[in-house]
């Protein structure tokens, strides 16, 4: 620790503009400036998942957060006001007692977790090490994790994906892009 | 040097992103908030693309196109919105209902 790591600043950065926007979302009350902050949470928390390297983390949450939910949060509301309503104050510190509990739980844990990047901490140590070392003769894919979630697991993933698609399918049907048009086209 | 240069670029971004929030957060107007919103995301799309220049990793690229184009689409489904107040119906469809019957919704 003789030098200070600058790239760190920038994590810094990102973060303190991840909070800005978590308290901007709590005190608006205007829900489309809620539901566009939203969007921008999801794509900062994006780059900072880039900044830590979890390159594919990121690219979810890109496309999910970022695009689908955007839209979703739309449709949304169109069923309901523009305004939030204020909550009742009581409700407030119960809120506020179930955050700090969680909080304070998350912080307890985190001196349990090994140090970031220990060799010997079990992600590392036993499996993981053996994809490290194999994937690169094997499947020859620069992103291990990719290799590991497209090719050593592939069946797995490919259950998830078919859950995703049927997913997508659902929203789009929900949303019914271009199916409206026979029906509304009929009936005038 | 050439990690220096990347890193000030990079900050000077943050700092831009920054500024970009600050209208997002007290945009009198939605269109303000628009605006802000859609240059916040080209904004991280640059940043992206420095940071893989920094780490001297390419993967950083494809996310940030990835970005770009959720961008534009949210950027489009926002603005339908706010003209039509619907999501159901195509935007071609819109505008020649718009052109025939003068029915404006």
């Amino acid at each position: 620790m003789e030098s200070f790591d600058w790239t760190q600043l920038l994590d810094y950065a990102l973060m303190a503009m991840l909070l800005a926007v978590g308290v901007a979302i709590v005190r608006l009350r205007n829900l489309f400036a809620a539901v566009m902050l939203m969007g921008v949470y999801s794509l900062l928390s994006a780059a900072w998942f880039v900044s830590l390297d979890a390159v594919d983390v990121a690219f979810t949450e890109a496309a999910v957060g970022a695009g689908i939910s955007t839209v979703l949060m739309l449709g949304a509301m169109l069923l309901t006001a523009r305004e939030a309503e204020p909550v009742k104050a009581g409700r407030h510190w119960a809120a506020l007692a179930v955050v700090l509990a969680t909080g304070a739980a998350l912080f307890f844990a985190i001196g349990d977790m090994p140090a970031y990047g220990d060799p010997n901490s079990p992600a590392n140590a036993y499996v993981g090490f053996d994809y490290l070392i194999r994937t690169p003769q094997e499947v020859a894919v620069p992103n291990v994790v990719t290799a590991v979630l497209a090719s050593y697991r592939g069946f797995d993933t490919f259950g998830e994906t078919v859950v995703i698609f049927a997913a997508g399918l659902g929203v789009m049907l929900l949303l019914g892009f271009g199916g409206k048009k026979a029906k509304k086209e009929g009936g005038e | 040097m050439m990690v220096w240069v990347n890193l000030i670029a990079a900050l000077c971004m943050a700092g831009a992103m920054a500024l970009m929030l600050s209208r997002l957060f007290i945009g009198p107007t939605l269109y303000d908030r628009v605006l802000a919103a859609n240059s916040f995301g080209t904004k991280t799309v640059l940043l992206l693309l420095i940071f893989s220049l920094m780490v001297g990793r390419s993967d950083g690229v494809d996310i940030a196109l990835l970005y770009a184009l959720i961008n534009f689409i949210a950027t489009i489904a926002i603005l339908k919105f706010f003209r039509y107040r619907s999501l159901e119906i195509a935007l071609a469809q819109m505008s020649l209902r718009r052109a025939i019957g003068g029915d404006d919704e």
